[in-house]
């Protein structure tokens, strides 16, 4: 099980509150592990109103402003098949997505 | 007695103004989507309760929200745009070529007569038709993929589609404008277009009878009118009596022909409505004091309106779909501002008070007329 921390508006589109946990199946990341594309693959198949949100659509590439972080590390420019760290997939340390820290 | 509602989109979230047909007391409600920019929030003529909103976010990108209750609850729904084929170059600010590229949808118009058919008007410019109620989008794409189109360069605001008006009278017939591409039209519903710049004098060009690269901030139609238009540029207020094919400047005595916003009175396709602003680089209004003019002579003429408005230290801007008219008698004049007022009148203009006054910043008005 994965934990999944969503942004406020974010969760407001999903209409969920506090985390999401998903059980995430699929084909295994390079190393065997679970990806950040799988567990984004599953959050957008369960809720469908988070499709473009965080990714874009078509490329698959991070919105700009979003960031994706576990275990204290920024996940955010690793690439989406390298495997989330075992605390992460465990469901000890939660992966989060989060707004980057930008006013307006 | 009939109702109005008056949908509201700024900079942080929706707001729904709603009133009974005197239009004195008002309820507003909101924020709907608190946080998020919306762009423009339409409700559908053949159903009024059916409402699109665009909503939009520098994190999290575009979405299309629609109510089927007058905007009590929502749902989002597509939010695919993309573009058909190999989206090839526009010109950058710097004259250099540019990937087209999704931003945001600028203005949703909902089909006169078919709740589920919208169209909606992108940054990059690009004109979307969902016929599903706003669940999948397909481009019109000989717009975009028009010959021109590589010439096209973005205004201050970016390459936005900001206008479309579906012909009352030739269902055939779609207008839209481009900031600073120009107005275009179609006599076959998208299938091709015409750019319909002739008679359009912008100084930020050097060739002045250039086919595109004219700033068209906003056009309006009467319906009982379809082939008079109204137009306010960049600078210069302009009409046309034949569907584009020439534009004339109606100006005249107007303190500032810039502006954003233009209107035409629900019942009078003479009586036009604008928001001088003092200059491109000056987004408020001269003087301080905020004043709608009205032509009644179908531009040429014009008179200040300023009972109820602010008359000194006011430098608000008013947007191009920040102005909308009900289709009560006396006619009802809105409008939004950057300061988070929307202002109304029942008097066609003669005088005016605030219906709210400490939004965010308001980015587009629309009224509608319940039965």
């Amino acid at each position: 099980m994965i934990r999944v921390v969503l942004p406020a508006h974010l969760k407001n589109l999903a209409h969920v509150s506090g985390e999401v946990h998903l059980e995430v199946a699929g084909p295994a990341g390079d190393d065997g592990g679970v990806t950040p594309r799988q567990v984004l693959d599953t959050l957008e198949a369960r809720y469908p109103a988070l499709l473009g949100t965080i990714r874009d659509r078509h490329s698959g590439k991070r919105r700009a402003f979003v960031r994706f972080y576990a275990c204290e590390e920024d996940l955010s420019n690793e690439s989406p098949d390298t495997p989330l760290p075992e605390r992460v997939v465990a469901g000890q340390e939660p992966f989060i997505i989060l707004g980057a820290m930008a006013g307006g | 007695m009939s109702g109005v509602r008056v949908l509201v989109g700024t900079r942080k979230g929706a707001f729904v103004l709603t009133s009974d047909g005197q239009r004195g007391d008002w309820t507003v409600d909101g924020p709907h989507f608190g946080g998020w920019e919306i762009y423009h929030v339409a409700g559908s003529p053949a159903d009024p309760d059916r409402i699109y909103a665009s909503q939009s976010s520098g994190w999290f990108g575009q979405l299309i929200q629609r109510s089927d209750d007058g905007g009590k609850t929502w749902d989002a729904v597509g939010n695919d745009f993309a573009y058909q084929g190999d989206a090839g170059d526009h010109l950058w600010y710097d004259g250099t070529p540019r990937p087209w590229e999704f931003k945001r949808i600028w203005h949703i118009e909902p089909s006169r007569d078919d709740p589920d058919t919208v169209y909606a008007g992108a940054e990059d410019a690009a004109l979307y038709l969902s016929t599903d109620g706003g669940r999948k989008w397909a481009e019109l794409t000989a717009l975009r993929t028009h010959p021109t189109g590589p010439t096209w360069q973005p205004g201050a605001g970016g390459l936005c589609l900001h206008t479309i008006i579906l012909d009352p009278a030739n269902k055939d017939r779609i207008y839209v404008a481009i900031s600073a591409a120009g107005a275009f039209r179609s006599d076959d519903a998208g299938a091709s277009w015409l750019p319909i710049n002739k008679g359009l004098r912008s100084g930020e060009i050097p060739d002045q009878d250039s086919e595109v690269g004219h700033c068209v901030h906003h056009i309006t139609q009467h319906p009982s009118r379809p082939d008079t238009l109204f137009m306010q540029k960049h600078w210069d207020v302009m009409r046309t009596d034949d569907a584009g094919a020439g534009w004339r400047e109606v100006s005249g005595d107007l303190p500032s022909d810039f502006g954003f916003p233009i209107a035409v009175h629900a019942h009078e396709p003479e009586t036009v409505y604008v928001v001088p602003i003092k200059s491109d680089s000056e987004h408020f209004p001269p003087e301080g004091k905020l004043r709608v003019y009205r032509s009644r002579t179908g531009g040429g003429d014009w008179e200040p309106l300023t009972r109820g408005l602010p008359q000194s230290n006011c430098y608000v801007n008013v947007y191009r779909d920040a102005m909308a008219v009900d289709t009560l008698d006396p006619c009802g004049i809105y409008f939004g501002t950057t300061g988070g007022q929307v202002y109304h009148s029942v008097d066609a203009g003669d005088s005016w008070a605030p219906i709210v006054r400490d939004l965010p910043a308001v980015l587009s008005v629309e009224a509608q007329v319940l039965p």
